[in-house]
């Protein structure tokens, strides 16, 4: 397909800009001035609709496609969500105006909103306060390790290291990492769970913190996580929770109460507000009384009169991480998901979701290699190594997957499991769909003994054959350059 | 819950199949970790919800006419924009790691780091950033790594929204930022070539600044690079439409805040971060990067590439933790870039800068107003002196309806009486009419 450029018309526009009605047209000094016009492509409106809409039908997303992509979440995003995020007095509001004198009292609605959203998410997490600021899961990380830092430098300790699981995500040493700690790796133990032992021998007063997902990138539960926690606070560490895999025990488990001090969510994943391709997602985080002061500015206070304010009196506060208030219309859709929901909902989503995954763990169970077969929370993740004697990888698995419809699981995560393939089917899948999927994937594994060259050569339906990665990185074009 | 599928009866049978009973399904988490019921209220209806929150949207008051910028911007937004960007197999979809079912996506994303370098004049650019702010930050984590030096040199003439995230990450790490205080409403030159050394890795500047003056920043580009130092530069991105380019001025890193084409202001969030570089530095630029490649038939595609950089590749050596960014808001900005094209962006800008002029001639023409710098050119905002306290006079114009503009005073000392203005398309000419008599009233 054409890129946009390569379809510019000379001439050809795709919106007539208001006529000026203004008497003065101001000539700039010359020397202000780009030499030459930026060159965007020249198009009619119907050009531009037709290519994009081209495009997004290059596309598997969750409206169109099973997306079981593990430790992503992605569940149905419903539409009223949307609808509301667009409602003008939502969309339309400039986030400086409570900053204004007698601003605060136009903003009332918005402010409500984050402050009601903080209560909910404290009610659920078991946490004392939330900010809402954070615009990702991985910023919400940051966020996170810098109160940690800030709780650290303020008791007078002098910790330099972050300990994260071998299993985990790749953001919790990257986080760490950047906000200036160093990072040791704490080992699974052969069933899966963090080793104890391990755990207790690298602990000592450098020890910041832990960072943990729970369950794990196994879809496991550890039993044992208020003991990790325990143990980590007797060396005053601190317990971080990723709340990447939140949905798994979501209305059931409250992060608070395993002993965790920190959590961020991903409100994109456990909260049903859209990925995006990528984005945009909204990492809020949560923390123990401890920690309160060290939130980032500003926080929503409701007053005594029942109003809504910003509060920026944080003397001890690790500063601003966001412009504003965070991505409000994402945490938007969220607080509306999570209303619809409701308690009861809360408890069936982790519900549905952890039978799911069990479901479609047991079905597959006979075809694939699982190393930690035992029950299972929101994911299970297979390993392709029985396929692997025939050539047949992981990728090519999930590249067989795509010419059956499904959009293939995360592949390669984590990096403890050979051959890994992460699934996730979240609550929202039906009986049928997952039975689709199940019978999809035996076919592959007939396949990879029968005909391993057809799924080599996968996918054939797709808009394009396999790619060529080593090519991309090595001739390197990133841009259509004028 | 209507987004559960599967009926009781089904659940049943998936049960029996795996040989589970319902309590099984949390049978491995001790008792003692189970919460109980939370205090949340029951769930509602779609009916109900919406007219919760319709409600709730109601006591927030969209209808002032609005003088407020400060990097964030009330521009016209064509509807296709919004019709495009709400096909569900953009937004219901994730970064796309499977290549072949998400050409959709990395072709947008390709085409977009395409149009911000023919915009701002470099050669690489990102997926997206977050927003202006963390892409900044980005960019000085960046700079620092490409230069190996720990000393940043910051114009107080950058957005203070911005400065204040810099100074917060900044803390625990080793970098010694130095903030120079602007001359006459431009980047002060004097300040930032006494403090740039061999230990300066970058120069932060603005284009057009805070203030909205338009600072042609290419002396202190050279300046920079005689030290070994990168110029690092934010804009604003639909200025570029007229104004000269970063690239043209000798920037090595730009950044900036996409908000201004085509996303609504959303209280906030999301917006979009945009990050680009030359060429030589595409190694060192933290986030997804989209590259075209070739499938096994020959034919034309694209790929996330370079991901060694990245999180889930290098972990705690990754360029940056950045994982999920503002991709759809990226594809908002593409298919609005799209849809003004090359004329339709210089107008666009030509009239903000038209109106803007014009704001200006009406707004100084009232006794007692006087504008605080005197730069000689401004884009589409401005820095007035009132006779009296500037907050004092935004709250009585709120009053009548009339976002003024935004308080200096609680980013820069001493002026208290200063007011930000800006103004863009959208605004009518009997609108900024209105707003002059009324301050004049007002005053």
């Amino acid at each position: 397909m054409k890129l946009v450029f390569e379809k510019s018309v000379a001439g050809r526009r795709g919106l007539t800009i208001a006529k000026s009605d203004v008497p003065t047209s101001i000539n700039l000094d010359a020397s202000l001035l780009r030499q030459t016009d930026a060159e965007l492509p020249e198009l009619s409106e119907l050009d531009v609709v037709r290519h994009f809409t081209e495009l997004s039908e290059k596309n598997f997303g969750v409206d169109t496609n099973f997306y079981p992509l593990g430790s992503c979440t992605m569940k149905y995003n419903p539409k009223v969500c949307e609808r509301i995020a667009a409602y003008p007095g939502f969309a339309h509001l400039h986030p400086l105006l409570p900053q204004l004198r007698g601003g605060g009292m136009l903003t009332q609605g918005a402010l409500e909103v984050i402050y009601d959203m903080d209560m909910v998410l404290r009610e659920i997490c078991g946490m004392s306060a939330f900010t809402m600021q954070p615009m990702a899961g991985a910023h919400g990380e940051l966020t996170g390790i810098m109160m940690m830092a800030a709780y650290h430098q303020d008791r007078g300790n002098h910790k330099t290291t972050v300990l994260v699981p071998d299993s985990a995500h790749g953001t919790n040493p990257a986080s760490a990492s950047i906000a200036g700690y160093g990072i040791k790796a704490v080992p699974s133990d052969e069933n899966g769970l963090m080793c104890i032992d391990a755990l207790k021998e690298m602990l000592n007063d450098e020890v910041a913190g832990i960072m943990l997902t729970c369950p794990n990138t196994l879809g496991l539960f550890n039993p044992h996580v208020r003991e990790i926690c325990d143990l980590v606070h007797s060396v005053d560490g601190l317990a971080y929770y990723d709340g990447a895999n939140l949905n798994a025990i979501v209305g059931r488990v409250r992060p608070g109460d395993l002993g965790f001090d920190i959590v961020h969510l991903n409100l994109h994943k456990t909260f049903a507000t859209p990925h995006g391709g990528g984005g945009p997602g909204s990492g809020p985080v949560g923390v123990v009384d401890k920690l309160v002061d060290y939130l980032p500015v500003s926080t929503v206070v409701k007053r005594s009169d029942g109003t809504f304010a910003l509060d920026y009196d944080k003397p001890k506060t690790i500063g601003y991480i966001a412009p504003f208030y965070g991505n409000f219309g994402v945490f938007l859709r969220a607080y509306v998901y999570i209303l619809m929901a409701g308690k009861e909902g809360l408890e069936r989503i982790s519900e549905n979701a952890v039978l799911n995954a069990n479901y479609i763990k047991e079905k597959l169970k006979p075809y694939y290699d699982i190393e930690h077969g035992q029950l299972c929370k929101h994911e299970c993740v297979f390993s392709a190594t029985r396929q692997v004697e025939n050539g047949v990888h992981a990728l090519d698995v999930a590249k067989g997957l795509i010419d059956a419809g499904y959009h293939p699981p995360t592949m390669y995560f984590p990096l403890i499991v050979k051959e890994a393939l992460m699934i996730e089917p979240t609550e929202c899948e039906s009986k049928e769909t997952l039975d689709g999927f199940i019978n999809a994937m035996i076919e592959i594994a007939k396949k990879a003994e029968t005909e391993p060259e057809t799924l080599k050569a996968a996918p054939i339906s797709a808009p394009v054959g396999r790619l060529d990665e080593t090519k991309a990185a090595r001739e390197l074009n990133i841009a259509s350059l004028a | 819950m209507p987004f559960i599928s599967n009926t009781d009866a089904q659940r049943a049978e998936m049960l029996a199949e795996i040989g589970l009973k319902n309590e099984d399904l949390f049978g491995d988490v001790p008792a003692e970790l189970l919460c109980g019921d939370l205090n949340l209220p029951a769930g509602m209806g779609e009916q109900e919800v919406r007219n919760r929150l319709a409600e709730i949207a109601g006591k927030n008051y969209i209808h002032l006419t609005s003088f407020l910028g400060g990097g964030f911007y009330d521009h016209f937004i064509p509807s296709a924009v919004y019709a495009t960007i709400s096909r569900s197999e953009f937004y219901t979809a994730y970064t796309p790691y499977q290549p072949e079912t998400s050409q959709g996506t990395l072709q947008a994303i390709y085409e977009f780091q395409s149009m911000i370098c023919r915009l701002t004049d470099m050669e690489a650019s990102n997926a997206s950033m977050y927003d202006g702010g963390t892409a900044l930050y980005e960019a000085m984590t960046m700079a620092l790594r490409a230069t190996r030096r720990n000393k940043v040199i910051i114009d107080d003439s950058v957005n203070p929204i911005y400065r204040v995230m810099l100074h917060s990450y900044s803390r625990n790490l080793k970098i010694d930022m130095v903030e120079t205080k602007n001359h006459e409403g431009l980047a002060n030159r004097d300040a930032i070539l006494k403090e740039l050394d061999n230990e300066t890795g970058a120069v932060i500047l603005q284009n057009p600044n805070f203030f909205g003056c338009i600072d042609d920043v290419t002396d202190i580009a050279e300046a920079a690079h005689a030290k070994g130092a990168l110029l690092i530069v934010s804009c604003y991105p639909l200025a570029l439409g007229i104004l000269k380019t970063p690239g043209e001025m000798g920037a090595d890193i730009v950044t900036g805040e996409g908000q201004s084409l085509g996303l609504p202001m959303s209280f906030g969030g999301p917006y979009l971060g945009f990050m680009a570089t030359r060429k030589k530095y595409v190694r060192n630029l933290p986030g997804r990067i989209v590259g075209e490649t070739t499938d096994v038939n020959g034919d034309r595609g694209y790929v996330l590439t370079l991901q060694t950089r990245e999180q889930h590749i290098r972990r705690d050596k990754a360029t940056s933790n950045i994982c999920s960014n503002e991709a759809l808001c990226a594809l908002a900005a593409t298919v609005y870039m799209s849809l003004l094209g090359k004329q339709g962006l210089k107008e666009t800008a030509q009239l903000c800068a038209d109106k803007a002029s014009y704001a200006y001639q009406r707004l100084t023409a009232i006794p007692g107003v006087e504008p605080h710098f005197h730069a000689k050119w401004v884009f589409n905002e401005m820095v007035l002196d009132l006779p009296r306290d500037a907050a004092d006079v935004i709250g009585k114009l709120i009053e009548k309806g009339y976002a003024a503009g935004f308080p200096l005073s609680r980013y820069y000392e001493g002026m208290d009486n200063s007011i930000l203005v800006a103004v863009t398309e959208k605004r009518t000419k009997q609108q900024i009419g209105m707003l002059a008599e009324e301050l004049e009233a007002i005053l």
